[in-house]
């Protein structure tokens, strides 16, 4: 353990430089300022994680974020265990109809001020399984959203410069 | 045709390949349930149609696979999941999605039908409602005993399920799964669909396994064309399938650590999966790999500064892994958890015919790359690792042991690769017919059967996860263990959702 411990340290670091926020997710969030959630939110967010039915390909780049590459808690971006605990609301999936109760559920469990961004092709429309009885199709039909970051899956750069907008709007950069 | 000898059958269908499917009647339906009963053969697959069910049977010994089906005349068969639990799920879901009744089962509680879905047995051509009453769970009775639900929404960045545990104090007493709420209607979306938009589905039925999916399901177009896919395109095939394999592996053995509060272990192989989705980025244009496996081979070749890419991962594995491995056998904090926690005890491993890790921890010696020998794997050589303990430990040691052999399977496959054609043409015309394959993913066996129509659309296609044969014994491995091993104990499995709610 001590050389692996010893190495990390005099090893350089391999984490990313930060990219640049997305214009187009900017754009997107700049028509939904709010003052006061700035003002009480400053320039850090808990994020909350919900798998409305995707296929598990973006949840294994949302959990890439947190290795030494991309270190998203650098920027004051954290991923919470509850609802109760978060500001943000990431919503993977077509959201099929087995899981659309519980999706609401978990955004009224969350306090105000709020986001809900929606990640992936799928939370867009449907995607590929739009059209089938099991499915809802997109996130913004069940919960509002305020920002889509596209892909099949996203890669973890793409989520991050989704992610960082969102934070330039809410600090109130945006 | 083996397998077939003990079961009496009506007809051969000819037009399925490479093997035998027959259609039974009462008589060999029921002989295959002794079999399976027996624990001469292994059950395989389980699926519907409108008015047939189909079983895909596996005779270990023999690695041979053959597929029986019994006509549902009255709109029932006899049920299996009676004389045979693993039937159980793949029982319910037949239910659920063609409204065929199993006569005689113990258990007919829906499974993926939560009874939002707007309609009653969406994929079947009974249109009869079906009465929604609330999930019963079963039941666990006994003084001191307490309830915790948990799910769909966990606390982590996972996948949606709900689990109810029965325990006492700490201790569990009784696991039950409910799941399903992933369920997109995968096999219904599927019917009619063109080829293209059929393999795009399949690589998103499970996204850890999208290599393992697109290969089994290429591979069964491929069988029921009866064309193969040209030499090269198998290599770049094993090259994705390994790196998929690499990746995942790297993964999950941090994610065990880290569910047992080592944090290191989960930094360092965090660090290793980046660099095989970033070689793989590299080589293929995508760090999941998805779109690349289509029916006749592969859709692009390796880039060219993708080989270099690959040797280079290789290379960093093998300076960086054994120590790691070092890490984990000697932090004997670390290994009081991981030590006789979880066990899966091996009859059931066999019973259920446990694929993947969860198997192999377990001693059943299988490995579908092995007993199947598909290309290109009948040309590389490797060895299957397999343990008695059937603890979390044994399966982070299965991991580990199969990242050293992925590691060298990926090096031979780039030793082996000559240049050369990448697809095969499909051929038109054919007439109708039918395909079964079966890929090893990370996490076990992945079952396709599909029945293509004339212009080479799915009219019919069946997916099988591990999952559905894992999922079950994770129930009786956390039995008596305490709650707050749970987390540990279900990465150690990391069972797929997608996969088997599909």
């Amino acid at each position: 353990m001590r050389k692996t411990l010893l190495e990390s340290l005099t090893h350089g670091s391999l984490t990313e430089p930060a990219p640049a926020p997305d214009e187009a997710g900017l754009a997107e969030l700049a028509s939904k300022v709010d003052r006061v959630a700035q003002a009480k939110l400053g320039r850090s967010l808990a994020i909350r994680q919900i798998d409305a039915g995707s296929c598990n390909g973006c949840e294994l780049e949302i959990h890439a974020l947190s290795n030494a590459f991309y270190d998203i808690e650098r920027f004051g971006l954290r991923f919470v265990a509850s609802p109760r605990h978060a500001d943000v609301l990431l919503v993977t999936g077509p959201v099929t109809r087995n899981m659309r109760q519980a999706l609401e559920r978990t955004y009224n469990a969350t306090p105000d001020p709020k986001w809900v961004v929606a990640v992936g092709r799928c939370a867009l429309d449907g995607g590929i399984f739009a059209g089938s009885y099991a499915c809802v199709g997109g996130v913004s039909e069940v919960v509002p959203v305020d920002l889509h970051i596209n892909g099949c899956p996203p890669s973890p750069i793409d989520l991050l410069k989704g992610l960082l907008a969102l934070l330039e709007h809410v600090g109130g950069k945006g | 045709m083996g397998i077939l000898d003990g079961i009496p059958h009506v007809h051969a269908v000819p037009s399925h390949r490479p093997l035998p499917r027959v259609v039974v009647a009462d008589e060999g339906w029921q002989a295959a349930i002794e079999e399976l009963a027996g624990g001469r053969l292994t059950l395989f697959g389980f699926w519907g149609e409108p008015t047939a069910v189909h079983m895909a049977l596996l005779d270990e010994a023999a690695a041979e696979i053959a597929v029986v089906t019994y006509e549902c005349a009255a709109g029932s068969f006899p049920s299996v999941a009676r004389h045979h639990p693993p039937a159980l799920r793949l029982e319910r879901t037949i239910h659920d999605l063609f409204g065929l009744m199993p006569t005689g089962a113990n258990d007919t509680r829906p499974w993926l039908d939560h009874h939002v879905w707007g309609k009653s047995f969406p994929l079947g051509s009974r249109n009869a409602p079906r009465e929604a009453v609330p999930y019963q769970f079963l039941p666990a009775e006994g003084e001191a005993l307490h309830q915790v639900a948990v799910g769909p929404v966990h606390a982590g960045i996972i996948e949606p399920g709900h689990f109810r545990f029965t325990a006492n104090g700490e201790h569990v007493v009784r696991l039950e799964q409910w799941l399903g709420y992933t369920h997109k209607g995968v096999e219904s979306l599927m019917q009619g669909a063109s080829l293209e938009a059929a393999a795009k589905l399949a690589n998103r039925t499970s996204g850890d396994s999208a290599v393992a999916y697109a290969f089994a399901f290429a591979r069964a177009v491929e069988a029921a064309l009866d064309i193969e896919a040209p030499p090269r395109a198998t290599y770049l095939r094993a090259l994705m399938a390994e790196l998929e394999r690499l990746a995942n592996h790297f993964g999950d053995i941090g994610a065990i650590c880290n569910d047992a509060s080592f944090a290191l272990m989960h930094a360092q192989t965090g660090i290793l999966r980046e660099r095989c989705l970033r070689a793989a980025n590299i080589a293929f244009g995508h760090r999941l790999m998805m779109d690349v496996i289509v029916p006749g081979g592969v859709t692009r070749d390796i880039a060219p500064e993708g080989v270099a890419a690959l040797r280079t991962l290789l290379a960093e594995i093998k300076k960086v892994f054994p120590r790691l491995i070092e890490l984990y056998d000697n932090t004997a904090s670390l290994q009081d958890r991981t030590v006789t926690t979880g066990i899966v005890k091996s009859e059931y491993a066999r019973q259920f015919g446990a694929g993947g890790y969860v198997g192999r921890a377990s001693g059943r010696d299988f490995d579908a790359r092995r007993a199947l020998a598909y290309a290109p794997y009948d040309r590389l050589a490797f060895e299957v690792p397999v343990l008695d303990a059937g603890d979390v430990n044994a399966r982070v040691w299965i991991r580990i042991r199969e990242v050293e052999q992925s590691v060298a399977l990926i090096a031979q496959s780039l030793d082996l690769m000559a240049p050369g054609e990448i697809k095969s043409a499909l051929p038109i015309g054919r007439g109708e017919c039918e395909g079964l394959a079966v890929t090893e993913a990370f996490r076990g066996d992945v079952l396709v059967w599909l029945r293509l129509d004339r212009e080479l659309r799915v009219q019919r296609c069946h997916l099988r996860d591990a999952s559905w044969f894992q999922w079950p014994l994770l129930e009786t491995a956390i039995e008596g263990n305490i709650i707050a091993d749970f987390p540990l104990c279900n990465k150690s499995f990391n069972c797929s959702y997608s996969g088997a709610d599909l």
